[in-house]
């Protein structure tokens, strides 16, 4: 086991971007969790400061300090207002690969992430499993929203209304394409991601129809990896690397010109997360790293920025549905992505986009987090569905089905009878095929 | 070490959830935005009714507890940097406020309401609560009364200390004690409201503000000044007061601070330019229009080469964002950013300016300057790196040299963000022996055992 001057040894490396922060104090007006708890040691200003001073062995606690660093949403508010710009995720991955290393995994965690996410066919292969037996477990909870909540196993599930598994994933569907490009002259790679392909095959649908409406010829290469994000945030780089290696095999380069995935977890944890936690690879698997993740783009942001995708300058019928949007943090705050998805509801006839109060607050969801620190993340949760409530839209739009699993559950507790789509659902549903 | 059975003790008056003991809980309350070095208090607690808060007051000082009070911890002079042994006590769990009344002109408020959201509040019901301090997005009411906080509006609106009408506070014995009313008249008994206001936790822990509110301005208008020269603006500055016109802003940025926005935000500001001055004037609508086309007459008297009017909102937004933008642009230059407070009478801005750029040029420093010229109250920014050793001691010798001059220009050490720690050590230097015996004296009578924020403003009594 390593000693605690190894272990400030590598937490030392850190400093240089630890001693940016300035302890202004500034990220408690944005961080979910602190507008939760109101504790100092929750907001990105007290991790920081927990890091700083294991790294300056100021104190001897490095369980203490890691237990902390994990209650985090990694949502990147903070760094998103931070008037010093400190790099407040990449030092959270960092430090967090650092303390798992001391600490080495949980035993369970060990087996669900090394044997399952680290092996997607394992992985598939168990949540097919799962889809063909859920039933048995669950009973409907709110029909609206088609979510269920656990029957048995109440230990595990608590109390979420937990959106269920396809009956069939996407990639049981469709396995494969490998299209030519048409009248756009793009081709574009699709990552479906894991939350779509099993949880929301229906958003997968909905891109692809997207995709070759406009003219882009799609490839999807079977047997995709999940992007992560789940190991890298609990400190497993070993299984981090081994999905991304994975994923870089699936998706040479040379075979399209942009990556699109219509999750914004994926897309940032592509673009900010993989060339971080790849530095101090070699620089051949680090280019690769770089030259995938430099592909990666937002769905919304790729129609709009890219195709040119514009609101329709008629403006919505009074009687057109009213919709809400809610920001998923990995869009607007780690991308600057938020008037895309807004722009494609304008161009989509059938509907009237209604903002709701602070539609960047963060949904509460966090991935791991939430498995951790349901309670929390429930009541982050619920502060969002009022402000959806508030809105008084009878459908939620967002552009991320992490997002979408933490809204359902939250409607569907509060028994709304909101729905939640995907923002690139509705705009599909508006084209002419 | 405090005891176990002390911790109980606590946890009796606040419940356990409200005492974090952990120490790692701890180490989070070991700093604020001060740069000094962090230290881990003893214990931690949250009261969250009044009745807990004054039971804390008495627990800590029967057992001789330094007790330091702690609102959103951003004061930047170290007064929430607590004792090792000591206790730190906060105020987020006391952050309701009490009323707004919109026929008396007040509100009555726990120390723990964030400032932003309290003036949002106002605002909502058609009032105005002035003081805005640069950090009023998490910053609470308490620790703006116990730093007496400014912000951009001081000039023509005050500063904290002119919207305290009274105060409820707890005496080191946790005994109640009330000043002040909802009255704007009230003379029954000492002015102890005034002494409380800037105190920094030392005399009293305040759990209740009755605070002034006025009526919203109707109308707004903001301009920017560019000029080639520093004393073009702060003669500006001098005549358009001596025009009898009181702007509600009136924010001065040096060159250096001017071309880090610019680089940071690339709003189109002139990087050639030695100062902007970011004007607004505010009332009724009519004589916000005449002053403003005073104050643009006045400008270009006095050689603004350019001035932009602010014709519509967003307009206006664009001319605070290179404001609001300052210390991000800065800060992000340099791992540590030393935000100093110095302040000297309005009419030796040029002086200031000139000596602190003097002072950065001998000591090998990066200084950005920007602040509330109106008041004279600048912020010398200074860029640095903390690991740095010998840059270190160099920025602790400009920061002395930038009180002396100061102090020589007839100014004072803080503007407004307080003494803490961090500017103890030079009281003596503004006031005289006697004014700090004489600080202690009241110290020492209304708190014998030196229990509330031992150490702040006077050192050790
Ligand atoms: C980015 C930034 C910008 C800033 N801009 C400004 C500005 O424009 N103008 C300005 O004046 N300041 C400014 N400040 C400084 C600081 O924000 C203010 O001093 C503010 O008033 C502190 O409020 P707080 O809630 O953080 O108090 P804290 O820092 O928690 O406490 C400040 C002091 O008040 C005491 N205290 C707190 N609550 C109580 C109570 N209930 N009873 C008794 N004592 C109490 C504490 O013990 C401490 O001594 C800025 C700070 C930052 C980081
Ligand atoms: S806002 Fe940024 S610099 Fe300020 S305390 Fe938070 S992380 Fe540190
Ligand atoms: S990432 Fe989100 S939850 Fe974590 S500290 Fe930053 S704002 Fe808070």
């Amino acid at each position: 086991m390593a000693t605690i001057q190894e272990l400030a040894r590598l937490v030392r490396e850190l400093e240089d971007q630890l001693v940016v922060c300035m302890r202004c104090g500034m990220c408690q007006a944005v961080c979910p969790l602190y507008g939760e708890t109101g504790r100092e040691a929750d907001v990105a200003r007290g991790k920081l400061a927990l890091l700083e001073g294991l790294s300056r062995e100021m104190f001897r606690d490095p369980a203490g300090v890691s237990e902390r660093l994990h209650r985090c949403l990694l949502c990147g508010s903070c760094a998103a207002n931070c008037p010093s710009g400190v790099k407040v995720l990449d030092i959270f991955l960092k430090a967090r690969a650092i303390l798992a290393g001391y600490q080495g995994l949980s035993p369970v965690k060990k087996a669900v992430l090394r044997g399952m996410l680290g092996n997607p066919e394992i992985f598939d292969r168990v949540m097919e499993w799962g889809a063909r037996f859920q039933k048995i477990f669950t009973r409907p909870a709110n029909e609206t929203l088609g979510t269920s909540c656990a029957r048995f196993g109440a230990s595990l599930l608590g109390n979420r209304h937990i959106k269920p598994l396809a009956p069939k994933p996407f990639h049981a569907e469709l396995p494969s394409l490998d299209e030519a490009p048409g009248a756009s002259g793009v081709k574009a790679a699709f990552f479906v991601g894991c939350l779509i392909d099993k949880i929301f095959p229906s958003v997968a649908r909905a891109s692809l129809k997207v995709l070759r409406h406009h003219g882009v010829g799609v490839y999807l290469p079977d047997n995709q990896a999940c992007c992560g994000i789940p190991a890298a945030s609990s400190g497993d780089l070993e299984t981090f690397k081994k999905l991304v290696r994975h994923n870089l095999e699936r998706f040479p380069v040379d075979r399209f010109d942009v990556l699109i995935t219509s999750c914004a977890t994926c897309t940032a944890t592509i673009r900010k997360v993989w060339p971080v936690l790849f530095q101090e690879e070699g620089p051949e698997v680090l280019e690769r790293v770089q030259a995938l993740s430099e592909k990666a783009m937002d769905i919304h942001a790729f129609l709009v920025g890219r195709l040119g995708v514009a609101p329709d300058p008629v403006p919505p019928e009074k009687d057109a549905l009213a919709v809400t949007y809610h920001d998923p943090c990995h869009l607007r705050k780690s991308l600057g992505v938020f008037a895309e998805p807004r722009r494609l509801l304008q161009a989509s006839p059938s509907v009237r986009l209604v903002e709701m109060a602070q539609p960047d607050w963060c949904c509460g969801l966090g991935g791991s987090f939430s498995l951790e620190h349901y309670d929390l993340s429930a009541g982050i949760g619920r502060r969002k569905r009022d402000q959806v409530a508030a809105a008084g839209c009878r459908v939620v739009t967002t552009g991320c089905p992490a997002c979408m699993i933490q809204l359902h559950d939250q409607l569907s507790q509060a028994g709304d009878t909101v729905t939640v789509r995907h923002a690139i659902e509705i705009y599909a549903e508006n084209l002419n095929s | 070490m405090i005891s176990k059975a002390l911790i109980q003790e606590f946890q009796k008056v606040v419940g356990s959830d409200g005492v974090f003991a952990d120490e790692a809980d701890r180490a989070a309350y070991s700093y604020d935005a001060a740069v000094l070095e962090p230290v881990v208090p003893g214990l931690v607690v949250r009261p969250t009714t009044a009745e807990m808060l004054s039971r804390v007051v008495r627990l800590c000082n029967e057992n001789r507890l330094p007790l330091t009070v702690r609102g959103a911890g951003t004061n930047l002079s170290g007064g929430t940097v607590p004792r090792p042994d000591g206790v730190v006590v906060l105020t987020n769990g006391l952050n309701r406020i009490l009323e707004i009344n919109t026929e008396d002109l007040y509100a009555v408020v726990e120390p723990g309401v964030i400032t932003a959201k309290f003036a949002a509040a106002v605002e909502a019901r058609g009032l105005f609560y002035p003081p805005d301090p640069g950090s009023q997005a998490v910053s609470t009411l308490g620790g703006n009364v116990a730093e007496n906080a400014g912000g951009l509006r001081g000039l023509k609106y005050g500063v904290t200390r002119d919207y305290v009408m009274g105060l409820e506070f707890f005496d080191a014995e946790g005994n109640l004690v009330k000043t002040g009313a909802r009255t704007v008249k009230c003379v029954t008994g000492y002015n102890l409201a005034a002494l409380l206001v800037g105190s920094e936790g030392t005399l009293g822990v305040i759990h209740k503000i009755i605070l002034k509110l006025i009526p919203a301005p109707q109308h707004r208008k903001s301009m920017v000044a560019v000029f080639d020269r520093v004393s073009g603006a702060s003669e500006t500055v001098a005549a358009i007061i001596a025009n009898r016109i009181v702007p509600a802003t009136l924010e001065f940025l040096d060159n250096f601070t001017i071309r880090a926005v610019e680089a940071y935000s690339k709003a189109g500001l002139p990087v050639e330019a030695a100062a902007l001055l970011l004007i607004e004037v505010d009332g009724h609508p009519g004589q916000v229009e005449e002053e403003a086309a005073k104050v643009e007459a006045i400008c270009r008297e006095r050689g603004a080469s350019s001035i932009q009017v602010a014709r519509t909102a967003q307009e206006r937004d664009k001319v605070w964002e290179a404001r609001r933008a300052a210390l991000s642009a800065l800060a992000k230059l340099k791992p540590t950013v030393v935000l100093e407070d110095a302040t000297v009478p309005r009419s030796r801005i040029p002086d200031m300016v000139a000596a602190v750029e003097e002072i950065a040029r001998r000591h090998h420093l990066t200084i950005g300057t920007f602040g509330h010229a109106g008041d004279g109250n600048l912020h010398p920014t200074i860029l640095t790196d903390r690991r740095d050793e010998k840059e270190w001691q160099r920025v602790e010798r400009a920061i002395d040299e930038i009180f002396d001059r100061a102090l020589a220009m007839g100014g004072t050490l803080s503007g407004e963000h307080g003494i803490g720690l961090a500017k103890a050590s030079f009281m003596e230097r503004e006031t005289t022996r006697a004014t700090l015996d004489y600080a202690r004296r009241i110290k020492r009578a209304l708190d014998p055992n030196n229990i509330l924020n031992p150490g702040k403003i006077i050192g050790d009594a």
